[in-house]
């Protein structure tokens, strides 16, 4: 039987990770000196003054990682339900997982083969 | 109509509101990357609102792909279309029509259709049923041969057919850039 | 206990926000968010009506949960190739909005 109250401490601990998120920009912006000079505010770079536009698009690179990092992160809902009753199914799951598992590997050859894996 | 205030009502109107302003949030922003920080609090309450339904599993993988995978992919996206982000003009020509046909298509659904029929005092009555181990259930459902193996097996197909379309779609072609 | 029209009421708000955001945002990666909220209102209509109206437990009545799981695969596709269209438009017109994209119009 799922109760609710089972979720309780989940609950607790997201008030008190907001509390403590809160009360630390809370503290630090009343203890806290406050003197911002226009160096001081500038976007930082490791110290260089900073070159053009803060807004540069990003190469397509990070997208097509992305893309590929979503589609895999995907079959975490497939495999979790999966390997939770895998014992009680037997052969048949794990066939079953592994045409599934086949199949995706023909999109990983396809983005390796296209060379979205290679970062240069 | 009696509200009986509960731990469970509460938490449902936190995780209502959360929901709701988060979705008005989104449509109404102009500053996209806001719209879609507003995106992961509104898919953040729905998240919430399937623990209340008993489906913690669900809820996980909300929070896993929706808001860890899907928001992420939208805000590299707004990222990737920069200059993009701030439209002088958040709404086209039909911006005030589509609010009232949305309205009333929403009053419509509420009293033709929801209230009428699963209402206090709907001609359905629904009542919630005791659940043990929704994943195992649904773990066995996905895989057994009776009932979603086909589907399941497909979704890899889907999966695989995205991944490959994202890749040819997107990629810099080095004839063209 | 919360009760289902409450559930169904919820689902048809953020439907209809989401709807909104797909008729009249300019920028088509706000419409996709309007999607994803639909999405979701779709997903919170499953669920619901598969905690109040099926007639028992176990494995054989989990069709509200299953459909969920595919919403969320749909959905993690529909939204890589929806970026992916979204980017390669920018790359060859410098424009998201919508109503600009009209090559195909006639």
């Amino acid at each position: 039987m799922v109760a609710l109250s089972e979720f309780a401490p989940i609950g607790a601990m997201l008030l008190l990770a907001i509390v403590v998120g809160l009360l630390l920009l809370f503290i630090s912006r009343i203890l806290g000196p406050n003197k911002p000079t226009e160096r001081k505010s500038a976007p930082y770079e490791s110290g260089m003054k900073p070159i053009g536009p803060g807004t540069r698009r990003l190469p397509v690179r990070f997208y097509l990682i992305a893309v590929l990092f979503i589609l895999f992160d995907i079959e975490v809902i497939f495999f979790l339900p999966w390997a939770v009753v895998f014992r009680k199914l037997g052969l048949f799951a794990l066939v079953e997982m592994f045409i599934f598992i086949i199949i995706l590997l023909v999109g990983y050859f396809y983005a390796w083969r296209k060379g979205a894996l290679e970062w240069e | 109509m009696n509200i009986e205030i509960t731990f469970e009502t509460i938490t449902f109107a936190i995780f209502g509101v959360l929901t709701l302003a988060g979705g008005i949030g989104v449509v109404t922003t102009r500053n996209l990357i806001h719209a879609a920080l507003y995106l992961i609090v509104s898919l953040f309450g729905v998240a919430g609102i399937f623990i209340l339904l008993a489906a913690p599993f669900l809820a996980a993988i909300q929070v896993l792909v929706y808001i860890g995978a899907i928001a992420i992919l939208i805000i590299f996206g707004v990222m990737l279309t920069r200059g993009m982000t701030h439209l002088p003009e958040r709404f086209n020509r039909q911006g005030g029509l589509a609010a009232v046909v949305v309205i009333g298509g929403f009053v419509v659904l509420l009293v033709g259709v929801i209230l009428p029929v699963w209402g206090p005092n709907g001609a359905v009555a629904a009542e919630a049923q005791p659940i043990f181990m929704t994943t195992r259930d649904l773990g066995i459902a996905l895989v057994d041969k009776e009932q979603f193996v086909l589907p399941f097996e497909v979704a890899s197909v889907l999966l695989t057919a995205a991944m490959v379309g994202a890749i040819a779609i997107a990629r810099d072609d080095e004839s063209r850039d | 206990m919360v009760s289902l029209w409450v559930y169904l009421v919820l689902a048809a708000a953020l439907f209809s926000i989401g709807a909104f955001g797909v008729l009249a945002r300019r920028n088509a990666i706000a419409i996709l968010m309007g999607v994803e909220l639909m999405l979701n209102a779709v997903n919170i209509n499953l669920v619901a009506f598969w905690r109040f109206v099926r007639p028992d437990g176990g494995s054989e009545n989990m069709f509200g949960q299953v459909f969920t799981v595919f919403v969320f695969v749909v959905a993690a596709a529909e939204v890589a190739v929806g970026l992916a269209i979204i980017i390669s438009v920018y790359r060859s017109k410098r424009s998201v909005i919508a109503e600009e994209v009209d090559l195909l119009k006639w």
